[in-house]
């Protein structure tokens, strides 16, 4: 059937805008929260990636058993530095936040490089996430069936709690109106770092499932940043619903353009994002 | 061409709208040449809005304003100021690292037109200065022309949000607070300088200061809400009942 | 004081022209640039990469500490200027000043259309949007095989000579002279902009955007304006990468330029004139030191020396002198 290969390019794309989703949820929300440019984000997500690597190459560990693993250590760090150099900065210009954060990737980059080499790692995925499986007639790889049904819980979680629970809305109305939350008595600073750790924590879980599609390198701090920036700034700031759609949209025209137009490298992305932005400045979904 | 009869200023049916809060509505406003009027009323009445509005920082939804007798609405707020339609704002907006004298010369090279020129040095301009440093005379300012603006007194930076709205030679003045946060000890050189401002130079001034109010202005719109409430001479808003009970009433800010 | 008199005396402007003097430091600074010559014979070439490297950090501080436009796409203009050339020269016009021009003008018709959009947006979508048409044009210029060379490189780039009759050696004498000369002169035409009218309207848009149209300035028109003049001093710049090194390649347009003409800039001290060419010197005189180490290891430190200025020195290396040297006048008597 000839709706055979565009069928599987939109599984693929939406699998890929799945993990790209994970990867810019948190980055979305911290910059709509606290408008704060962390290009270091995706610094979080390599650390999630390589926590994997060491505990299942090294201690034995089950994949699946690594992944909660990745996000807390990812979490746990963001916090470290958020407390030390990051709050110093929240009332800085954009041009201070942007200059500390890429340093700190140049130096994460170094020592991943330090400690792991330059080589791309490889994962050992269960067995039951390998291969694929047949479902009307396409071939559905089961590792991004798996990366689709993560992603959509993700999703689901976080928009319930954003919803239904008490931090969420808090989330919310930081978002909505800094100062006005601030005026309601919100602490905005606590809930910003419960809110940055969750998002880092994501990235991390993030990178780690990344590693068996697109592998991991030292350089995944800023090869990735790129396609998450562009989610971010096409989604809209501090949007979970903008950051899907925008994550699925990417993922797909991705997908679509190097296998229908390689020559055109990544050239339609960045178009996208550029007319996206002219015309809406901070994103499909963003406030205002 | 505008003659002495027609408005300074004036609005016609002014409304703005954010989602289905309503800032403005029905705003219509005439304001002669070379008044006084002042513009009060509660927080979140809508004042600063207003003067957005006027000043085409924001767009209306509906209503046309008309500066002596043209309708500008359409123009952008550059064009506005080119036309003569200045204001001065509640929270200083200044440039903290120019110094007074360079912020005053600035606005008069732009309203020469020089200030888009690159290959001339600015001393090949000793008017331009000249004329900034009389402005910053005239507002006592001139002995700290060579600070820059972040090291100068609160109540001298406001005076220097007066300085620069004169270097525009403007016909309107809108004053957004010009008293705001300044100590009683330092008003007093800028109640000064309101009271030396050309007779040609319409003003309309925002104020919370009843002393400030009362003392020059000849005529006094109330907003509330969005809207105008009531306009009239300073004795009558006094005995003005509704206007005591919304605003007044309470205490005198 | 000599006059008795205090604010009588005060003579307006003369603050003003005084900042317009060339002072001591300035006249060493640029007798210093001739010391390679003499004292380092050997490094002439990673002299002519400072002085192109100084130029095009000049041309981001016009946008970025003039103007308060942070750019992340930068390297676009420059990479349009070095290619400009090289097409030129490998089409016979080998001339050298031909080939600037050429770049410049290239270069600064990009800034001109290009102007257009950045004029209407700040802060993060500013920045992405510079990022992102830095990266079309990398793409662009990576698929324009027939144009560019692709990701091999431009081939058949040919030397040509200075005023007809000098020859670029090996050992890059003429190449620092010529790289050298144009950064001069560059130079003093940006000096000479800095202290114009239209270097102070510019330091208005920087201090505070809200307030400019309200003192009628035409910010939009202003800022593409400079866009466009920032873009053709860095097109003049790539122009003389080409022609000194006779090799252009996609490098020229890739993301690390444009981060790094960044990190060069911020470190010696936007907004100070003299900030990119200071910034220029240390970064490429220390990653010639360090070039023995790997690539990555060279980004620790950079990314280290960032934090450091930014958490401690905001104003890069001038600016802590200039506040160190204010300091110091402030306890002397």
């Amino acid at each position: 059937m000839a709706l055979g290969p565009i069928l599987g390019v939109l599984f693929d794309g939406f699998a890929y805008g799945m993990l790209l989703f994970l990867l810019s949820v948190g980055l979305s929300v911290t910059l709509g929260m606290m408008n704060f440019v962390n290009l270091a984000h995706c610094a979080f997500a390599m650390l999630g990636g390589y926590v994997t690597v060491t505990l299942s190459r090294t201690f034995g560990w089950p994949f699946l058993a690594t992944l909660p693993m990745a996000f807390l250590a990812a979490a746990v760090t963001s916090v470290a530095f958020e407390r030390t150099l990051y709050r110093r900065l929240y009332r800085a210009a954009e041009l201070d936040q942007v200059l500390l954060t890429i340093g700190l990737a140049f130096m994460s980059v170094a020592v991943a490089a330090y400690f792991f080499g330059t080589v791309v790692q490889p994962v050992e995925t269960p067995s039951y996430l390998r291969g694929s499986i047949n479902f009307l007639g396409m071939t559905l790889g089961r590792y991004r069936l798996f990366l689709v049904a993560t992603g959509l819980t993700v999703a689901l979680l976080l928009v319930l709690a954003l919803e239904y629970t008490r931090f969420g809305a808090t989330v919310r109305a930081a978002v909505d109106n800094q100062r006005m939350a601030r005026g309601l008595g919100i602490n905005v600073e606590s809930w910003f770092a419960v809110t940055f750790a969750l998002g880092s924590g994501l990235a991390g879980l993030g990178g780690a499932l990344a590693i068996e599609i697109v592998g991991l390198d030292p350089h995944f701090a800023f090869t990735y940043l790129v396609y998450v920036l562009i989610v971010v700034s096409v989604g809209g700031l501090g949007s979970i619903g903008g950051s899907f759609a925008a994550a699925v949209a990417i993922g797909i025209s991705d997908m679509a353009g190097k296998y229908y137009f390689p020559a055109l490298g990544s050239f339609l992305i960045y178009l996208v994002m550029v007319a996206v932005l002219m015309w809406r400045p901070t994103g499909l979904f963003g406030r205002r | 061409m505008s003659t002495l009869s027609t408005p300074a200023l004036s609005t016609l049916g002014l409304e703005k709208r954010f989602g289905s809060l309503v800032v403005a509505s029905d705003i219509n406003l005439t304001i002669p040449h070379g008044v006084r009027y002042a513009l009060i009323g509660p927080n979140g009445a809508g004042k600063t809005t207003l003067i957005n509005l006027i000043t085409g920082m924001l767009r209306p939804d509906a209503g046309k304003i008309l500066l002596g007798g043209a309708e500008i609405t359409a123009f952008k707020p550059d064009a506005r100021v080119k036309h003569g339609l200045v204001r001065t704002f509640q929270i200083n907006a200044l440039f903290p690292q120019l110094t007074a004298l360079e912020a005053v010369t600035l606005a008069v090279c732009e309203r020469q037109g020089t200030a888009g020129v690159w290959w001339k040095p600015l001393s090949a301009y000793p008017d331009a200065v000249a004329e900034a440093y009389a402005i910053l005379q005239t507002l006592g300012l001139a002995a700290d022309g060579d600070r820059l603006t972040r090291e100068l007194a609160y109540g001298q930076q406001r005076l220097l949000e007066i300085a620069l709205a004169l270097a525009t030679k403007p016909k309107v003045l809108l004053l957004d607070e010009p008293a705001a946060g300044v100590p009683r000890e330092e008003s007093a050189e800028l109640f000064a300088a309101i009271a030396g401002l050309s007779k040609d130079i319409t003003v309309l001034f925002i104020e919370h200061d009843m002393d400030l109010v009362f003392r020059f202005a000849s005529r006094i719109i109330v907003m509330v809400g969005g809207r105008i409430l009531v306009e009239g001479t300073p004795r009558e808003i006094a005995g003005d009942a509704r206007v005591r009970e919304v605003y007044l009433g309470g205490e005198a800010a | 004081m000599a006059a008795p008199a205090s604010s009588a005396v005060f003579e307006p402007g003369g603050h003003l022209e005084a900042q317009a003097r060339w002072s001591g430091w300035e006249i060493a600074f640029w007798l210093a640039t001739l010391l390679p010559f003499l004292l380092f014979p050997n490094h002439l070439v990673l002299a002519s990469q400072i002085a192109i490297t100084a130029l095009f950090a000049l041309s981001l501080d016009l946008i970025l500490g003039y103007a308060g436009i942070v750019s992340l796409g930068h390297a676009a203009f420059f990479g349009l200027g070095a290619y400009t050339a090289g097409i030129m020269s490998k089409h016979g016009w080998t001339d050298p000043f031909l080939g600037l021009l050429a770049g410049a003008a290239v270069a600064g018709i990009a800034g001109y259309a290009t102007s257009f959009i950045i004029a209407r947006f700040r802060h993060l979508p500013l920045i992405m949007i510079t990022m992102g048409l830095g990266f079309l044009l990398h793409e662009a210029a990576n698929s324009a095989e027939w144009l560019t060379g692709g990701s091999d490189g431009l081939q058949g780039v040919r030397k040509g000579k200075l005023l007809g009759v000098i020859a670029f050696d090996l050992y890059g004498y003429a190449a620092y002279a010529y790289a050298l000369c144009v950064l001069f002169l560059v130079f003093l035409a940006v000096r000479r902009l800095i202290n114009s009218p239209f270097g102070l309207t510019l330091r208005g848009i920087r201090e505070n955007p809200v307030r400019m149209p309200a003192i009628g300035a035409p910010s939009r028109a202003h800022i593409r304006k400079i866009y466009t003049i920032a873009a053709v001093v860095a097109g003049i710049a790539g122009a003389v990468l080409t022609q000194t090194t006779a090799t252009v390649s996609l490098g020229v347009l890739d993301f690390q330029r444009s981060a790094d003409v960044l990190v060069i800039l911020v470190l010696g001290g936007a907004g100070r004139l003299y900030g990119g060419l200071i910034g220029a010197v240390i970064f490429l005189v220390a990653r010639d030191q360090f070039s023995g180490i790997a690539p990555q290891y060279w980004y620790f430190w950079i990314g280290a020396l960032l934090v450091t200025v930014v958490m401690l020195l905001p104003n890069g290396v001038l600016g802590g002198l200039a506040h160190l040297t204010r300091r110091w006048r402030g306890a002397a008597p």
